[in-house]
């Protein structure tokens, strides 16, 4: 499998080819690129360079609004990632594993959260929370959407993507090993911890980032469950990109740009590491 | 594939009754959280949404939920509705074909370099597909403004400014660029699993290079082709965002519309009714994506063998 | 790099396996999902009645606000007069502050938190219905929202709105008399002016050199818009748009509204999706940028919006903001309390904060529109006193009305925009 693949194609249609994918990178990487160079641009006009500047990155991190729309964010990103990797592994091994009464109801419903569109989770969640605040209303306690309502959208959504990433790892499981352990006389959370975590481990932290990827991409949702001081990060740039481009959304922009990349580019590393530092992972 | 409601291996020690029914109650106990979660937070909402869509939207846009009837549904009949729903329709198709036709060389091609290459290409692959999706609808909104880099570079080279911007044009732009890598990924993982001793036949046959690309190749990996539409189709149908930013709210599409019956026009059993809808055909898309999906599956794939059951997972990509 | 490969392969096998259970199991779901729903419709008609006799009342113009009392949930039952007891000055609790975006100056929120040691949590949102949906709801609880004119009267209508206590106000005698018994609220018990401004047309002077006259026209008759050489933008606001409509047809949108003419509201909403396809888009945030950046040659916007546009890229000798012959609307954007509100006398104390005579000049520093606030001209900057655009001169203000309540009229205006659009 090493070396170039023998595909049967002509000369010229390698070299279309190879032309092609290179113009689709540019078409991917062109629009990025530009918005994190201008982002750096001393004029505020956002068509004409004026020169290198941080100002803008200075102004953007001062500015209240913005500082606390991106620590609702991160709130709402770690809790409801927390919560979901835990609740959506459960679940993923409880469906791979078990066989219990309403499996597969449970089955069939853990995917719909991936498949409806945003829009229609956004307004299912508003007319929720409205009639359930509603009812406890009527027992006294008063709620809010908030920060709260947030995460525990973002949760409903992201349990089910934990839950498919980590089923698949487990599919390609080699169960032989879970079986030699108890051969050798490990309990089932022996077994468990020694053995079956470590193994689905990539899949509960491609779980895990694909989960904080998706809270802190989010828009829709948020902006219909939110309520007083808890706009998010992407809430505020929503809004702002319709109020027109700014340096200061360039910059922020940028600064969003970079924790997503480097957290995938961290995790490919980390997965690197682990890959070399034990053989064994090549089972997977 | 195979399907996944295999019934639990049970090699080990234990046949008896006792030791399942333990096993039962473990695994309804590892279950219950999270589908306990799921049945407030998704379930109980969506049915919600469904009781809404039967309720009556009052002289001041308030829900009565006392009559129920099925207006909002009629109401989806609507000349104006239908309009909409086939403008998102048709947008979404062509989101899709233009994935697809920008998708499947380039994927074409990555799946086709030598391994160490594949790897650093894929890598590059993915970094917009987790980058953050607001933030590069909003670099296109940058580029394309009538006063952004684009149309300052065109005018500097003569051709005057340049404006797609809140055009048609610029939101099927935004559409592609926002969704071109989920078709990219899974045409890439059927290319990279292709057989391509079956074209190297193929063309011993005396098959023109076309020939093998059209009868061997592409049938071969018609598995990613529909994965892939699929995966573009389903988020382009309901998209929000995209639309919004760049299309200046001038044309309504689907998720525009219901985002307006709950916002502006104060009808939630409209939005619900269409809400409705919508999560109904995305159902039907994908469950037509499974059957042909398993259709196709059933040939082309190379079976690894492990434990007596297929994996249809592909060749780990980058393993060092 | 395998977990990558795994997660989209995932996301793929998610909708691709365990087929064939898969529909059967769609069934189910939808099984218990009506078994639910069945449930929590009986909940609900339970819940509901109190609900019922409002909405048959509502269509009749002088509704008295009792019915909406009914339906107002039971933690502040008929409050017979002000409901809060605030000492001028009182606060209760941080503030939540719902608010237009771009419509107040920082520094004010930060002054008050200075003054009164409570914080400020300030949300924006972009149009009147917008906030109405999150305040009915229920589900949003806000201290403070700047409803404009038409939606005090539906919010007082339908009993969202917290009777104002004056004596937590004291600072509300600095209002213009012109603007405490508006049509909206007579008796001025459940709102106090915050802002006021018109809407209109604005356009370059290259524009309005070959029309000779502001019109409507420009907007909505073909012949006329094709002498536009660069691109229109209309409000993103169903009310101002059908407004705007109404008025090129010759319509009294007083008279229109009154008098319930659906026909003519749908004349309008013809009109408007004639001309959707002439617009470069809908906005109702950036329409002052636009026009001086270039963007576009003829905006329908709000005049604060543009005065500052203008202002800002000292653009007074190309661009100028217009009140077409054929008139405009006139607004008024006030500040009021919700009935479910928390910190019921934090809002009072706002609310006289930013009534006092100097903070109200800050206001109108910042937005560039116009104030309520009589006390406040002296300092205000003089270039806002003198634009004609902010503060228009008799002859103008004669041709602008306020747009009424709509009752059950409003759902048609909000379908005539979103028809315009498809």
């Amino acid at each position: 499998m090493t070396g170039t693949v023998e595909t049967g194609l002509g000369q010229r249609t390698r070299r279309l080819l190879a032309a092609w994918a290179w113009v689709v990178f540019a078409f991917l990487y062109v629009p990025i690129v530009v918005l994190v160079v201008f982002s750096f641009n001393a004029s505020a006009r956002v068509n004409i360079w004026g020169g290198f500047s941080l100002a803008w990155y200075g102004e953007a991190l001062s500015n209240e609004v913005i500082t606390s729309a991106i620590r609702v964010s991160l709130i709402v990103a770690a809790v409801s990632t927390a919560v979901s990797v835990v609740l959506g592994t459960a679940v993923a091994l409880a469906l791979d594993r078990y066989r219990f009464k309403g499996r597969r109801a449970l089955d069939g419903t853990i995917y719909l959260p991936i498949v409806i569109p945003d829009i229609t989770m956004a307004v299912m969640l508003l007319v929720f929370f409205a009639e359930a605040f509603k009812f406890i209303d009527s027992f006294g306690p008063r709620f809010t959407l908030g920060i709260s309502t947030v995460a525990l959208s973002h949760i409903a959504f992201n349990i089910s993507f934990v839950c498919v990433v980590v089923r698949a790892r487990l599919d390609q499981f080699d169960r032989t090993l879970e079986e030699a352990a108890r051969d050798l006389y490990a309990t089932g959370w022996q077994t468990f911890r020694r053995v079956t975590l470590p193994l689905i481990m990539p899949g509960i932290a491609a779980g895990g980032l694909l989960a904080l990827t998706l809270s802190l991409d989010d828009v829709v949702i948020s902006a219909f469950v939110a309520g007083p001081g808890s706009t998010t990060l992407p809430v505020y740039v929503f809004s702002s990109i319709r109020r027109g481009v700014t340096p200061e959304l360039n910059a922020i922009s940028t600064l969003m740009l970079t924790a997503s990349i480097t957290l995938v580019l961290g995790a490919l590393a980390l997965q690197r590491r682990r890959a070399s530092a034990s053989q064994q992972t090549q089972v997977l | 594939m195979q399907p996944a409601n295999r019934p639990p291996a049970s090699t080990g020690a234990s046949g008896e009754e006792a030791a399942e029914v333990a096993k039962r109650r473990q695994g309804m106990l590892l279950a219950s959280p999270g589908s306990l979660y799921l049945l407030i937070f998704f379930v109980v909402p969506l049915a919600l949404i469904s009781v809404y869509s039967f309720a009556t939207r009052t002289s001041t846009g308030r829900t009565s939920l006392s009559g129920w009837n099925v207006e909002s549904y009629r109401a989806i009949g609507d000349d104006v509705i239908v309009g909409i729903i086939g403008r998102s329709a048709w947008l979404a198709t062509l989101t899709t074909a233009l994935c697809l036709a920008v998708g499947y060389p380039f994927a074409y091609y990555i799946a086709t370099r030598p391994r160490h290459l594949r790897a650093v290409l894929l890598v590059l692959v993915m970094i917009p597909f987790w980058t953050n999706g607001l933030v590069r609808v909003f670099a296109i909104r940058f580029l394309l403004g009538s006063n952004g880099p684009a149309s300052a570079l065109s005018e500097s080279m003569g051709f005057g400014t340049f404006r797609i911007l809140f055009t048609p044009t610029a939101v099927t732009i935004g559409m592609v660029y926002s969704f071109l890598t989920l078709m990219v990924l899974p045409l890439y993982v059927a290319l990279e699993r292709m057989d391509w001793s079956l074209t190297e036949a193929a063309r011993d046959l005396y098959a023109s290079g076309s020939k093998a690309f059209w009868k061997v190749t592409l049938p071969l990996t018609k598995s990613g082709i529909v994965a892939g539409s699929v995966l573009v189709f389903v988020p382009s149908f309901g998209s929000y965002v995209v639309p919004d930013i760049l299309g200046g709210a001038k044309t309504l599409l689907v998720g525009s519309y219901i985002a307006r019956q709950f916002r502006d026009a104060r009808n939630y059993p409209l939005g619900a009714a269409l809400s409705v809808l919508l999560i109904v055909a995305m159902l039907v898309a994908v469950a037509l994506n499974q059957r042909s999906g398993s259709g196709a599956d059933s040939g082309d794939r190379p079976r690894r063998r492990g434990r007596g059951r297929a994996h249809a997972e592909p060749e780990p990509v980058a393993a060092p | 790099m395998n977990s990558m490969t795994t997660t989209t392969v995932a996301r793929q096998r998610g909708q691709g396996c365990n087929g064939r259970s898969r529909l059967i199991l769609l069934g189910a779901i939808v099984g218990i999902a009506s078994l639910l729903a069945a449930a929590c419709g009986d909940d609900e008609e339970a819940a509901e009645p109190a609900a019922a006799p409002e909405t048959t009342q509502a269509p009749e113009p002088t509704a008295d606000p009792e019915p909406a009392e009914e339906a107002a949930p039971a933690e502040e039952a008929a409050p017979a007069g002000p409901a809060a007891h605030c000492a001028a000055g009182e606060t209760d609790g941080d503030l939540t502050f719902y608010n237009w975006a771009e419509y107040i100056d920082d520094e004010l929120l930060a002054a008050f938190e200075a003054e009164t040691g409570i914080n400020v949590d300030y949300t924006t949102y972009e149009s009147n219905e917008e906030m109405l949906t999150k305040v009915e709801s229920g589900a949003a609880i806000y201290d403070l929202v700047v409803p404009s004119d038409y939606m005090v009267d539906t919010m007082r209508r339908e009993g969202l709105l917290l009777e104002l206590n004056y004596d937590a106000i004291p600072n509300s005698a600095n209002i213009d008399p012109a603007f405490t018994s508006p049509p909206f609220d007579p008796d001025h018990l459940y709102h106090v002016a915050y802002q006021w401004g018109t809407t209109g047309i604005g356009m370059s002077y290259e524009v309005l050199d070959i029309l000779g006259e502001s019109t409507w026209a420009v907007i909505f008759d073909p012949d006329t818009a094709a002498l536009v050489p660069g691109s229109i933008s209309m409000l993103d606001d169903a009310p101002e748009a059908v407004s705007a409509a109404l008025k090129y047809l010759g319509y009294s949108i007083t008279d229109v509204i009154n008098n319930r003419n659906e026909d003519a509201v749908r004349e309008a909403g013809e009109l408007l999706r004639a001309t959707n396809e002439r617009l470069l888009k809908y906005d109702s945030v950036t329409f002052g940028d636009d026009l001086v950046n270039g963007e576009v040659d003829v905006a329908h916007g709000w005049s604060g919006g543009f005065a500052l546009s203008i202002f800002e890229a000292d653009a007074y000798e190309t661009h100028v903001y217009t009140i077409p012959k054929e008139g405009g609307v006139r607004w008024v954007d006030t500040m009021a309390i919700p009935h479910n509100a928390d910190n019921v006398c934090s809002a009072h104390a706002m609310i006289n904060f930013l009534t006092d005579a100097e903070n109200g000049a800050t206001l109108t520093n910042w937005t560039y529109y116009g104030s309520p606030n009589a006390a406040s001209t002296p300092f205000i900057l003089d270039e806002i006193l003198e634009d004609p655009g902010i503060y228009p001169p008799p002859d103008v203000y004669a041709r602008l009305e306020l747009i009424p309540q709509m009752g059950d009229l409003g759902l048609i205006v909000q379908d005539m925009l979103t028809e315009a659009k498809s």
